[in-house]
């Protein structure tokens, strides 16, 4: 798993590449924590995750609670069409935005 | 939230003290019992009276062989639980079952085999048939494989919709057979999230409880065979056959494959929650899918056989379930697992209620006896989290005990009422004699559940087992040649009749004939007290072809096909107006029996049966009016005539006086083609006249 983070006007981006599971996603929660506590508004852009596994779909939902919780906002960008499908059938889906492009992950968060 | 986990984190006894091959570990705690994420770790409970050791084996997901088997050291055990701290595992990625050490002796009960891994009775996942019909790999040595579930879920909120029972309208379903046919044009056919994806239609029906099958994890290829003359794979496709009674079925979850079905199944719950529908689970609790002496070691044989099973004095299995096993279920530690499991699915998965599978097994002492005071279903009937959901007996069993009327209640429990449905069967096919029992069925069975009141009753004409409601009205006979057992299994005493053509027919008179005596059995199910319950499909004429025991059928033959949703939209249309009219009159769905007698001062009695003529009902024959009287409502509901005619032709009901002010309006006729056969509010047809002519084989209900 690697990860990427930028901040650009006051939205900060976190890239992922590879599997978020078990294994990955507490690496993933600890990397991402001080990026996290810096930002409100986030994009999170899963265009390079393959996998998603229980544990991923849960890290996901935390950061959306975290950032729920300072009146932040977060956009998943990028989601490929088999994760939206496993999001959609176990729920997960509802809470989040999705964008398809980096303009339309900007405009979510607006 | 962060300093309960710091806390927890520096627990003085949370560190490893053993290492097995680079694996640490610790003794852990005896309960709970299953598996149980902890700081670092995972703590192991499991149960056995009788084992001279334990070991933990554990796998990496999907992998034939462990990485590690750990035996339990002897100051791990404290009483009869082997307990371990397991550190610094992967959650997601593990796969754990036991060997039990301790003697063969089957005369004795005893069935211990240490060369077989079995799965814990407490997994909450279970793994190995993760894909419905997947072929499994028969030679693993480990088949049904425990996994840890994440018990954390986002409910936002929901909680147990605890519909007052005298409210509710039932509806059967089976994941697969609702939503697997290629008709339901949707996403994940034949899954939990299949059903989520119907969830509109079964609220626009009108229902508000979904019964399911079961849908603890069960093996589909259990007693696989090819029909012998057509080759067609014949499987467990009800599943009455539970292998672990905390696990939802991975097979019937769209992401079973990735391990997902806890969330998955929770996430269906909640959006029946949200529209308003509750959740009743079929459990089966009576046996288990190890079948007799024949059958697999899955677990519980291996773990502590005369515990589990009922034996026979020279150790063989009691088969008061017809499945080849008894689960030993007054024996105190098997009662606390029912107990938990129950809890569990209350708890973790916000189920409303559960119908039990021959619930009079649960009735049994450890010897197979009928117990007058049975301690399981007392402490179910008296438990602090079951206090407010629906418990919902099939009172009856294999080993021929019937208990319907004297099931033991404790003031909570509700029957599947068998007597209800041959009884209204009879009295549909034009049976003579049948007034004096119909009266008694449409007042919620008081000659049952005198002392308990109509809610205890659960009406149906139809369910899973046995004809749809198309077929009981289009076949004499059964015709299960496809179930591959040369016609010998299913019901023969069916009370069915088939308009007078033996199967399917374009004759238009013998049709018109079913669509009435369709719409005559919705309509009585529907004007009864009790609890009604509709079977999936009956709704748009769903049929097996005459199959009355589809629970090998994974195929069209019993999945519901929604091109009739279409064909058969008068039909549907009546059955939702039908439920509306249910819900819009709460002088239906009373709570308590009727008094026959004016308890408001009305002037008329709570309920009054007629005849044709008003005041006469002629017990001997086979028509019945009543009338319900809307002021004995709180608050005031309608008054409800029905004029039931079951003779074959026409006649004149005399109609009683509608109430002062009001004029009678024709709510239902099942004479009449559709739209005609049933009315919203007041839009029917309005009846000045002291008499109708009720068509043969016909139901009128007016309201005023």
């Amino acid at each position: 798993m690697k990860l990427e983070t930028s901040e650009n006007n006051g939205i900060g981006t976190a890239r992922l590449e590879g599997s978020l599971d078990g294994k990955t996603a507490p690496e993933v929660r600890e990397q991402l924590g001080p990026f996290l506590s810096a930002n409100s508004k986030m994009i999170l852009d899963l265009s390079k995750v393959d996998y998603l596994s229980s544990a991923g779909l849960r890290l996901l939902l935390l950061l959306y609670r975290e950032l729920s919780a300072r009146k932040g906002k977060l956009v998943l960008l990028g989601v490929s069409e088999d994760i939206r499908t496993v999001m959609s059938h176990t729920g997960f889906l509802n809470f989040f935005t999705l964008a398809g492009s980096e303009a339309e992950a900007q405009q979510g968060l607006s | 939230m962060s300093t309960a986990r710091l806390a927890l984190e520096e627990r003085i006894d949370f560190y490893p003290t053993h290492e097995v091959s680079g694996v640490r570990f610790r003794r852990g705690r005896a309960l709970p019992f299953g598996a149980t994420i902890v700081p670092h770790g995972v703590n192991f409970s499991i149960f056995s009276s009788a084992a001279d050791s334990c070991t933990l084996v554990l796998f990496r997901k999907r992998e034939r062989e462990p990485f590690v088997e750990i035996e339990f050291p002897r100051e791990f055990r404290i009483g009869d639980v082997y307990s371990m701290i397991v550190f610094d595992l992967e959650v997601e990625n593990l796969e754990y079952g036991y060997r039990f050490s301790g003697p063969w002796d089957p005369r004795a009960g005893h069935r211990f085999d240490k060369t077989k891994v079995v799965c814990d009775p407490y997994a909450k996942v279970l793994g190995g048939r993760d894909v419905w019909c997947k072929r499994p790999d028969r030679s693993a040595p480990y088949q049904h494989r425990a996994r840890l579930a994440f018990d954390d879920f986002d409910w936002e909120g929901d909680t147990a919709l605890e519909i007052p029972t005298k409210d509710l309208i039932i509806y059967e379903a089976h994941i697969r057979g609702f939503t697997s046919s290629p008709t339901s044009k949707i996403s994940a056919p034949g899954t939990f999230a299949g059903l989520r994806e119907k969830i509109p239609y079964l609220k626009s029906l009108g229902i508000n409880c979904i019964e399911l099958l079961p849908l603890f994890e069960f093996d589909e290829w259990e007693n696989y065979r090819p029909h012998p003359e057509t080759g067609q794979p014949l499987i467990n496709y009800w599943g009455y056959s539970t292998v672990g009674f905390f696990a939802p079925k991975a097979g019937y979850a769209a992401t079973g494959g990735l391990g997902m079905q806890v969330d998955e199944l929770k996430n269906l719950i909640k959006e029946l929650h949200r529209s308003g529908i509750e959740v009743m689970l079929d459990v089966v609790f009576n046996h288990t899918a190890e079948g007799d002496e024949r059958g697999p070691h899955i677990c519980y044989r291996g773990i502590d056989n005369r515990t589990y099973y009922i034996l026979t004095p020279d150790g063989y299995y009691y088969n008061f379930s017809g499945c080849g096993n008894t689960l030993n279920c007054n024996h105190p530690v098997v009662r606390n697992m029912v107990l938990d499991c129950l809890r569990y699915w209350v708890s973790e998965y916000h189920i409303d209620g559960f119908r039990f599978d021959l619930a009079s097994i649960l009735g049994r002492d450890q010897n197979g006896a009928p117990l007058s005071n049975p301690p399981l279903l007392e402490s179910l009937a008296y438990d602090p989290v079951l206090g407010k959901c629906k418990l919902v007996a099939e009172a009856w069993d294999a080993g021929g005990l019937y208990q319907v009327g004297s099931f033991p209640a404790y003031g909570r429990w509700a029957e599947w009422n068998g007597k209800y449905r041959d009884a209204i069967r009879r009295f549909i096919k034009g049976d003579e004699g049948m007034l004096g029992e119909i009266a008694d069925r449409i007042q919620g069975s008081p000659d049952l559940y005198w002392y308990r009141g109509p809610t205890a009753s659960l009406n149906f004409i139809t369910c899973h087992d046995g004809f749809t409601l198309h077929d009981l009205v289009s076949y004499n006979r059964k015709y299960n040649e496809a179930n591959g057992e040369g016609n010998n299994d299913g019901a023969n005493d069916n009370n069915s009749w088939n308009c007078g053509w033996e199967g399917e027919t374009d004759d238009p008179c013998v049709n018109a004939l079913r669509e009435r005596q369709i719409r005559n059995a919705a309509t009585i199910l529907f004007l009864s007290r009790g609890i009604p319950m509709l079977l999936m499909g009956d709704e748009v004429g769903r049929t097996q072809g005459g199959n009355n025991n589809c629970y090998c059928q994974d195929n069209a033959v019993s999945w519901m096909n929604w091109d009739d949703v279409r064909k058969e939209a008068g039909l549907l249309r009546f059955f939702s107006k039908l439920l509306a009219f249910r819900h819009a009159h709460r002088v239906l769905r009373g709570d308590k029996f009727f008094e026959h007698r004016d308890c408001v001062g009305s002037g008329k009695p709570d309920i009054a049966f007629h005849g044709t003529r008003i005041g006469e009902p002629d017990w001997g024959g086979r028509c019945l009016a009543f009338l319900i009287c809307g002021k004995h409502a709180i608050p005031q509901d309608d008054d409800i005539y029905a004029a039931i005619n079951m003779f074959w032709d026409g006649l004149p009901f005399q109609v009683p006086p509608a109430p002062e002010g009001k004029s009678w309006r024709v709510a239902i006729n099942t004479s009449m083609p559709s739209p005609e056969d049933i009315y919203d509010g007041e839009s029917g047809p309005r009846v000045d006249s002291s008499e109708i002519i009720v068509g043969g084989r016909s139901i009128m209900v007016l309201v005023a």
